[in-house]
């Protein structure tokens, strides 16, 4: 139904409205400024500041604009004598307690309050006596506070408690006493905290990694995308000499609103770290060498062309760019070598084939907001992908019921109707008890293995209660998470979730983890595909092949064998064995001087132009902030150098444009997702249901290399050191108590650990906390193993 | 006919040159205007704008708060500064770099300072020896601050009863 529209009049300018909204909307719309401070177009109105005061023909006082709904005929005055006066007179009253220290504030240049009183202020203060200063709050080690300058906006309270979803920051007092802050003293948690710096009119809420780094009017505002998660979140990146200082997010209606995630916001500080790779580095028998760009890729040509095709493996990162990603995979394709993968978390591989040409959301980022019902297998999705938390956080505002299938209580910050928690290995027969429920049992599809197990199923009180929600929820979607990715038995669960999803006619949701994941599908960045999806006749080997068989050389691309793998530690062993290992990379650590032959350096996502598509697959380009450090160099411009090296044919790309438009004629475009479902016909359900299996996640701060080195991020209360959590029941069974430390052997690894007992937890599981820096020595991320008491003398 | 006549009488009479010895002699009696530099010098305003000192509080503290008006405010971007907090939450530089060589002496920096921290002083007399020397760091703008403080702190105070 099209909202009523009706006509008034704004400084004797006619203008139209639709019904109900508010002056101060209608007036942005139309380009006629208001003043203000507390109205935001994403918070609710508090009208609490008073600055939007207008005047309303036939009222008789000044109105405040934001609380002030349209009416027909109205007249309405935002520049005359009576509107200034009591402009004027609430920014003089604003001005009291304001302190005159711009010159040091963070916020002075882009300050609402200091625009505002540059028009509306008075020259000279009239008030002389003593202002009032407030105590600044520890929020942590993302947000610095100068709370003398706060006005009370309380356009933060209200972003927590409408936004984020927790309601972190809020007012005591009144009156000339009425301060924000914590109530008690802690640090903010939401992963979306950041946003309070941009909601701040004034410099009271500020970034505290770049406190005092730069002054705005000098900043250079280079637009980018971040590439941490799927969202492909719009992002201004601001470069003071080469240097990014900060990240603000850019406004995307479609994407990322107006908000961004902490993730997205502070991952820049890991741009600039001194174990930035700067050179070309060479292992030769004197050690490690600084090298050219010339004789380090005439040593990369002549060692990989001793190695017979199938003996080398290539994995690349899925945040890496779409160029990079597809000329490497061009490049090793036109070597013959077949051995090519980005899936370093996955762990079952079965269903490959029948995957969809990528994994997507299944519906638009925008249309989340619309579910009735979501339910999350395998997902936390708050720290897997925050931005989409946050629309289906909103979605569940208007009533969206979401259910989970989880090994533990994930805090999602928004009401879950029921947190089905299941050990691991428990998790198929949990959903076969879902698809049960299915009346018609139509499930011919069905690889016959699950509907063996299928028909053995009994649906439980759980699984009758998610199917009807689904069912009866009209619009509704089922998404799979990061941690079924790392579930051995994932393609069974896939194929289940699909057909649960065919059936209840719910939007399916193959959540792709990396920036970049969709676009790595797309290009071929895989064994069995070539670019554009397109099966490939002659298949190489999945990363855990890679690693497990015969592969004597290795090329990373943009990876840490020892943080980005699901099994950490055989991947690590497998470089180090291996006879000859080149990694492409921005950082250089210690472990890749141990096991790597040849280092280049590349570019970071600010360091150059590149492509990313995101989870509705949305293709999107951005240009670079700033240059890459020393004589690193953006990838494809590597790998197109290599490729004359090697004496290969169709590398003449110039620019990073003319690789895009090749991959663009080999995909053909693909905006947006492919609505083919998931039909798995090979499933893996081999499992051990008797046994304890173990259950992590990778942090929020350790999706890639960049986020592991910002600093600021690794101090949030989310960083966390290693730990094992399991239900008091098992604790009993085993006989260890809370602080205990046990041995957790996984493969024959074995490790200690200190106990934490969480009551949310299934038996026959235990989860373990992982931490961004310290390696996984256990393994896989889903996997069985076996606890042990540590017995002190 | 008459004006070769007329040319002819005034180069015997040497009236052209009696007329320039007439400026001579004037000058020749008249009080002096050269001053012998460098023994002697010509007297400056207080508002003189020479060599940049930044300034301390009476205390010790320096009073640059690195808003970098200046920078901003410099036609000739002869001015590079950087900051951070220090330990006691304050704003600092940490980097105060002006380059002799950019800089146009126009007092833009001196005027847009809130807190009277950059300053061009009376000293117009210094030299360079080689290359690099030009750009002014911290140390050797405080250093001249430091030196100079009496006569900047009197020419300040004169400067502002003139505003």
């Amino acid at each position: 139904m099209p909202e009523e529209q009706i006509q008034l009049f704004i400084n004797d300018r006619e203008v139209h409205a639709s019904k109900g909204a508010m002056l101060i909307e209608v007036a942005d719309q139309h380009d006629i400024r208001i003043p203000r401070f507390c109205y935001h177009k994403k918070l609710s109105v508090a009208a609490n500041c008073r600055m939007c005061m207008v005047e309303v023909e036939k009222a008789p006082k000044a109105l405040p604009a934001c609380a002030t709904p349209v009416a027909e005929g109205m007249r309405v005055y935002t520049h005359s004598p009576a509107a200034l006066d009591a402009q004027k007179s609430t920014m003089e009253f604003l001005l009291i307690n304001h302190p005159l220290d711009c010159p040091v504030c963070d916020q002075g240049g882009e300050c609402e309050l200091q625009d505002t009183a540059m028009g509306y202020g008075e020259d000279v203060s009239r008030y002389t006596e003593r202002k009032r200063v407030v105590a600044d709050k520890e929020l942590g080690p993302l947000v610095s506070t100068d709370m003398t300058r706060c006005i009370h906006c309380t356009r933060c309270v209200r972003f927590g408690s409408e936004v984020a979803g927790i309601r972190e920051l809020g007012a005591t007092g009144r009156g000339e006493f009425m301060e924000i802050g914590t109530y008690v003293q802690r640090s903010l948690t939401s992963e979306l905290s950041g946003n309070v710096i941009d909601v701040c009119p004034v410099g009271a809420l500020n970034a505290k990694p770049s406190r005092m780094r730069a002054r705005s009017w000098e900043m250079l505002q280079c637009a980018g995308l971040s590439p941490h998660d799927a969202m492909g979140s719009n992002i201004y990146m601001h470069v003071l000499r080469n240097t990014v200082v900060r990240v603000v997010p850019r406004e995307n209606d479609e994407l990322n609103e107006t908000w961004i995630a902490d993730r997205d916001r502070f991952s820049y500080e890991g741009l600039h770290t001194p174990d930035r790779a700067t050179q070309p580095l060479v292992r030769t028998a004197r050690g490690w060498e600084s090298s050219s760009w010339q004789a380090s890729l005439d040593v990369l040509a002549r060692k990989i062309k001793q190695f017979s095709p199938e003996e080398v493996g290539v994995m690349a990162a899925a945040h890496s760019s779409l160029e990079e990603q597809y000329l490497l995979q061009k490049l090793f394709r036109c070597l013959g070598i077949q051995n090519i993968d980005h899936r370093v978390r996955q762990a079952d591989f079965t269903d490959q084939e029948y995957m969809p040409l990528f994994p997507n959301l299944g519906q638009s980022i925008e249309s989340l907001e619309h579910n009735n019902a979501v339910f999350l297998i395998g997902c936390d999705i708050r720290l897997e992908q925050p931005m989409l938390a946050h629309r289906i956080r909103k979605a569940s505002a208007r009533g969206c019921q979401v259910v989970a299938l989880n090994s533990r209580d994930f805090d999602f910050l928004f009401a879950a109707q029921v947190n089905w928690n299941q050990a691991p290995q428990a998790w198929l027969q949990a959903l076969s008890e879902i698809v049960k429920c299915i009346p018609d049992n139509e499930l011919r599809d069905l690889p016959h293995e699950l509907k063996e197990i299928v028909e053995q199923a009994s649906p439980s009180m759980y699984a009758r209660h998610i199917f009807e929600l689904l069912s009866q929820a009209g619009t509704c979607s089922v998404f799979l998470g990061a941690m079924l990715d790392s579930h051995p038995q994932a393609s069974a669960l896939r194929a289940l979730a699909a057909v649960l999803a065919r059936h209840t006619h719910a939007n399916f949701g193959l959540l792709p983890q990396a920036g970049n994941t969709a676009g790595a599908w797309l290009c071929g960045l895989l064994p069995h595909r070539l670019a554009g999806g397109v099966p490939n006749p002659d298949a190489g080997l999945d990363t855990t092949a890679m690693l497990a068989g015969p592969c004597k050389a290795f090329v990373l691309f943009n990876l840490e064998p020892e943080f980005d793998f699901a099994n950490a530690p055989s991947a690590l062993e497998a470089m180090q064995e291996a006879d000859f290992v080149v990694v492409f990379t921005p950082y250089v650590s210690e472990s890749m001087r141990s096991y790597a032959d040849v280092v280049l350096p590349i570019a970071t996502f600010a360091e150059m132009r590149g492509t990313y598509v995101n989870a509705e697959g949305r293709w999107q380009t951005a240009d670079k902030a700033i240059n890459p450090p020393g004589q690193a160099r953006p990838a494809w411009r590597i790998l197109r150098v290599l490729a004359d090296h090697l004496g290969l044919e169709g590398f003449t790309h110039e620019s990073s444009q003319q690789v895009l438009e090749e991959i663009k004629v080999q995909t053909g475009e693909t905006t947006g997702f492919e609505g083919r479902l998931h039909e798995s016909k090979m499933v893996q359900t081999q499992a051990d249901p008797e046994g304890i299996y173990r259950v992590s996640a990778t942090p929020m701060y350790a999706v890639d290399n960049v986020v592991r080195r910002a600093n600021s991020l690794q101090q949030t209360p989310y960083e966390r050191s290693p730990r094992v959590a399991m239900c008091e029941q098992l604790a009993r069974e085993l006989g260890v108590l809370e602080e205990d430390e046990v041995r957790i052997v996984q493969d024959g690894r074995a490790k200690v650990l200190k106990l934490e007992l969480d009551p949310a937890l299934p038996m026959n599981c235990v989860w373990v906390q992982k931490s961004s820096r310290q390696v996984d020595e256990l393994g896989n991320a889903i996997a069985p193993v076996e606890i042990q008491r540590l017995d002190h003398d | 006919m008459m004006k070769k006549i007329r040319n002819l009488i005034r180069s015997f009479t040497l009236s052209e040159l009696l007329r320039g010895m007439r400026l001579t002699g004037r000058r020749f009696t008249s009080k002096k205007l050269t001053v012998r530099y460098p023994e002697e010098k010509t007297p400056q305003s207080p508002r003189f704008r020479g060599l940049h000192a930044l300034r301390r509080y009476p205390s010790g503290e320096e009073r640059c708060i690195g808003c970098k008006l200046c920078e901003a405010v410099c036609p000739a971007l002869a001015i590079t500064i950087d900051t951070e907090e220090r330990e006691d939450g304050s704003r600092r530089t940490t980097r105060y770099d002006i380059d002799l060589f950019k800089c146009v002496y126009c007092g833009f920096c001196e005027e847009a300072c809130p807190v009277d921290a950059i300053v061009e002083t009376r000293v117009f007399e210094y030299s360079f020896f080689e290359r690099g020397q030009q750009v002014m760091n911290k140390e050797m703008l405080l250093e001249v601050g430091a030196k100079h403080e009496a006569q900047i702190a009197s020419d300040r105070e004169v400067s502002v009863l003139d505003r």
